[in-house]
């Protein structure tokens, strides 16, 4: 009888496959990792060998330079890749450019590691795919009943209001480098905002690697300028740490936005000085949590880290046996 | 009611005086008659709901959501407002969302037992903000930081009008407004403002720039008179209504009955509200113990006396007597106040003189008594009438000079808006000594004004470069007796206080100078605050 902690178990460095010998995120340098997506609390710098999609890969590259593996595999969407005697797919999660779920088969038995994902849709990378397995295990950075991310196009509405109300003002808006900032510029795109949108330094090499990768951000220029009037009636988007950086003293007055799941509850706008709060996330809500998990209707829910009580109690509610795994050295913060 | 529900949220998280204006007016010009009026009313707090206890939405909640679950929810969210706005598990198949409007109409004509049906029905069909503002309507409490003035000047902006006549007629409208709205856009007549009982906006003075004004301004043409240190207010008694407003027409007739009361005459005073010992003044911290209570029993009058020191004479019988000259209005409030007879109004007395240098020597060094805690003199144009706002020439204030200390700043947090990229509310503190005897700062106020843009950068500077702990947005910074800054902090009073480590509370404390050169060892010790709190008169030049 196979055992779904014969093909995964969690370790201190993280999600390891014993019969392929790899990690899936692992937090410290192993021999061999998949990673799931580029975010840096994922995708850290130091393994021997890595397997990706090829996006995460050039994002990993960009960020740490590109000796950061010894050797690096790129797989394609939908791609079997042979690890020892398992079977790895990476299919889409609709997290971020690039992000993968990795579905792991053995001798019969399928477990999918969702790494971040969501389910709505996103301009800049390719819809989740539900794959039917044996084991789910996913991740609860919005594990609450609170988080029920609204529509993104009535957030984005409320951003191009305020910029109207406001002409005198700049509008300075946090976003997380990779994905957050990308997925801002196009909805704002597509809501019709074609004015050069200004952004911060460390945003620049992502965009630029999205827009090589066909996503049109459109007229951009760096958020740097003479006087302070340049960025009155302008839209400004930086990492959520400079936005109350010594930076943002150069934006007249600038009305201080941050997209994220975390906006969602005002206390924690309130104390990030926030003054237009933008419930924009690349994580799945509490309602596509529990749809995903009615959804697949698998064997067993595991749940690696977030708010991982609530949701256990609600699997527990509808019969569905969940375990919490703890993982350890997830971020579950400014990338929400 | 999404437009005002995105119209409250908005406000709950913005700063800026000049951007909730914004947010408000462009509100009102928008929004449809009568939706605008409810909205305006419930910000100024003359539309509030008893409606919904929390217990009742708690219970609604649970009945559809697993009581575990809501219970980690509440627990992380903090407010049960909001909880269950973001956590309603909506039924499907609800109708459209209400309008502000509709929610009024309804309640005003439902039973206690249809109200819960209702206010499910609406959580049904409203999404989260407009939950979140449905709820915050209904238990009576909006707080998204906008005072009633504000919201009235926002009114005013819609025409744009003086905000005073929007103030003049308040007590004459009725919500929803239409009225006012039809006006204000150029639609119909002024709305009468006959309407016995109302509020006269108040007439203000400007600050005196000694070294300016005293030079061209004659002796002769002036009157003087004490600056109390209460708050300002309107007694009125008009076609047998009898209220007690605040100067910016706030209602506090039901905070305030014995002073109500004691007006027996027809006539409108403007004067300053006290508590009076047999005709002494208590000082502003006995008054805190009446303000802001709604409900007042025996013991509380018994305890903290109100009265009003009357200034001046609005209104006497039907007559309006504010385009009267001041000489006229003060020989008229003289007689006027002696008839009511009574010790809950007296007479704010006039300081007859002769030259500029008199009444400056009169403000430096105030008679025993009453004076002595006064916040500095009123000089008043003979032939004055009385206009609402704050003209220039008439009137003005000459207030005493402030106390002064020396402090060092121990804590600094970050500002709001504008300010968020700034450590601009600092915490300072004076030298005491420890159980053991050691020398330790206790802070004893905090400030966050005083200052120039250029020197807040300066010790933006200081408070970065000198860091030595952070709690959330708060850094501790160093402050030791010859490493870390000094401010001079003016203020206007101190009080006894058991709320501050320190036992003393400053009255408007500001920066008066920032002292880069001054060792904070050589900063004052609680002993000298000590000191000036028992000889309130005395002010440190």
């Amino acid at each position: 009888m196979i055992r779904p902690q014969d093909l995964l178990c969690p370790r201190p460095e993280g999600l390891y496959c014993p019969p392929g010998d790899f990690y899936v995120d692992p937090v410290r340098p192993v021999a061999r990792a998949v990673i799931t997506h580029g975010h840096a609390d994922h995708a850290r710098a130091g393994h021997d060998t890595v397997l990706a999609t090829a996006e995460t890969l050039k994002i990993m590259a960009e960020r740490y330079g590109a000796d950061f593996a010894q050797a690096r595999q790129a797989g394609a969407y939908g791609e079997a890749v042979a690890r020892d005697a398992v079977e790895v797919t990476l299919v889409p999660a609709g997290h971020v450019l690039g992000s993968a779920q990795a579905v792991v088969r053995w001798k019969g038995l399928t477990m999918v590691v969702s790494g971040d994902y969501k389910r709505r849709r996103d301009p800049t990378c390719a819809a989740f795919e539900p794959v039917p397995c044996d084991v789910f295990i996913t991740e609860a950075t919005f594990g609450l009943p609170v988080f029920r991310h609204p529509d993104d196009g009535t957030e984005i509405a409320r951003l191009l209001r305020s910029v109207a109300q406001f002409p005198e003002r700049s509008h300075l808006v946090g976003a997380y480098a990779l994905g957050k900032a990308q997925r801002i510029i196009r909805l704002l795109r597509e809501a019709g905002w074609d004015r050069t949108i200004h952004v911060h330094g460390a945003l620049e090499r992502l965009n630029g690697l999205y827009e090589r990768h066909g996503i049109d951000l459109g007229p951009m220029a760096p958020a740097t300028s003479a006087t302070k009037q340049d960025f009155a009636g302008e839209i400004v988007i930086a990492p959520p740490s400079a936005t109350q950086d010594r930076w943002s003293r150069r934006f007249p007055d600038p009305v201080i936005a941050f997209a994220s799941g975390w906006m969602q509850v005002r206390a924690r706008a309130r104390q990030r000085g926030v003054e237009l709060p933008l419930v924009i996330s690349d994580h799945a809500d509490w309602d596509e949590l529990t749809a995903t998990v009615a959804e697949l209707q698998p064997g067993e829910l595991w749940i690696t880290h977030g708010r991982e009580e609530a949701l256990a109690r609600w699997c527990e509610l509808q019969g569905v046996p969940a375990r919490a795994l703890a993982l350890v050295g997830y971020e579950d913060d400014d990338d929400g | 009611m999404r437009a005002f529900a995105d119209l409250l949220d908005r406000l709950s998280l913005t700063g800026s005086r000049n951007a909730k204006l914004t947010l408000l007016r462009d509100y009102l010009r928008q929004t449809p008659d009568p939706d605008r009026g409810w909205a305006l009313a419930a910000l100024t707090g003359d539309l509030s709901f008893d409606a919904a206890k929390p217990a009742f939405i708690r219970k609604a909640v649970e009945a559809r959501m697993d009581a575990q679950l809501f219970r980690w929810s509440y627990d992380y969210v903090g407010d049960l407002a909001e909880t269950v706005a973001l956590v309603w598990p909506a039924r499907p198949g609800a109708n459209r969302e209400p309008e502000l409007s509709e929610v009024v109409d309804a309640l005003r004509g439902a039973t206690r037992a249809d109200v819960q049906k209702l206010i499910e029905g609406w959580l049904d069909a409203l999404a989260p903000t407009g939950r979140w503002a449905l709820l915050k309507l209904l238990t009576g409490g909006l707080r998204v930081g906008l005072s009633a003035r504000l919201a009235k000047q926002a009114a005013a902006d819609v025409g744009p009008v003086p905000v005073a006549e929007v103030e003049e007629l308040w007590h004459a409208l009725h919500a929803p407004y239409e009225d006012l709205f039809a006006w204000l856009e150029g639609r119909s007549e002024r709305p009468s403002a006959d309407n016995p009982g109302r509020f006269r906006p108040a007439m203000l003075a400007q600050a005196i720039d000694e070294a300016v004004d005293l030079g061209k301004l004659d002796p002769a043409d002036h009157a003087a008179e004490w600056k109390w240190d209460g708050i300002r207010v309107q007694l009125v008694n008009e076609g047998g209504v009898r209220r007690l407003y605040t100067r910016t027409g706030d209602d506090i007739s039901r905070t305030f009955p014995d002073v109500v009361d004691a007006l027996r005459d027809e006539g409108v005073i403007d004067g300053e509200l006290l508590v009076l010992r047999e005709g002494k003044v208590a000082s502003f911290a006995d008054l805190q113990q009446r303000l802001n209570r709604k409900a007042v029993d025996a013991r509380l009058l018994a305890a903290f006396p109100a009265a009003v020191r009357a200034y001046d004479l609005l209104a006497e019988g039907e007559q309006d007597t504010r385009t009267l000259g001041f000489a006229e209005r003060r020989a008229r409030l003289e007689a006027f106040v002696a008839r009511q007879a009574s010790p809950r109004i007296d007479l704010s007395p006039l300081q007859p003189f002769q030259s500029w240098a008199e009444l400056a020597a009169l403000r430096a060094d105030p008679p025993a008594g009453d004076p002595q805690a006064a916040e500095g003199l009123m000089i008043k144009r003979w032939d004055s009438i009385y206009q609402a706002g704050r003209p220039k020439g008439p009137w003005f204030k000459w207030k005493r000079d402030p106390m002064l200390i020396d402090a060092v700043l121990m804590y600094a947090q970050r500002g709001h808006g504008k300010r968020s990229s700034f450590y601009s509310d600092y915490t300072f503190g004076v030298w005491t000594r420890d159980a053991g005897g050691a020398r330790i700062l206790t802070p004893v106020g905090k400030a966050y004004f005083g200052f120039t843009d250029e020197e807040l950068k300066g010790i933006d500077k200081f408070v970065r470069d000198n860091t030595v702990d952070r709690f959330g947005p708060v850094r501790s910074v160093r402050a030791e007796p010859d490493a870390g800054l000094v401010f001079e902090v003016a203020f206007e009073g101190l009080q006894r206080s058991s709320r501050h480590k320190s036992g003393i509370a400053m009255r408007f404390p500001r920066i008066s100078r920032i002292r880069w050169d001054k060792p904070p060892g050589e900063a004052d010790d609680l002993a000298s605050l000590e000191r000036m709190l028992e000889q309130p008169g005395e002010r440190d030049q």
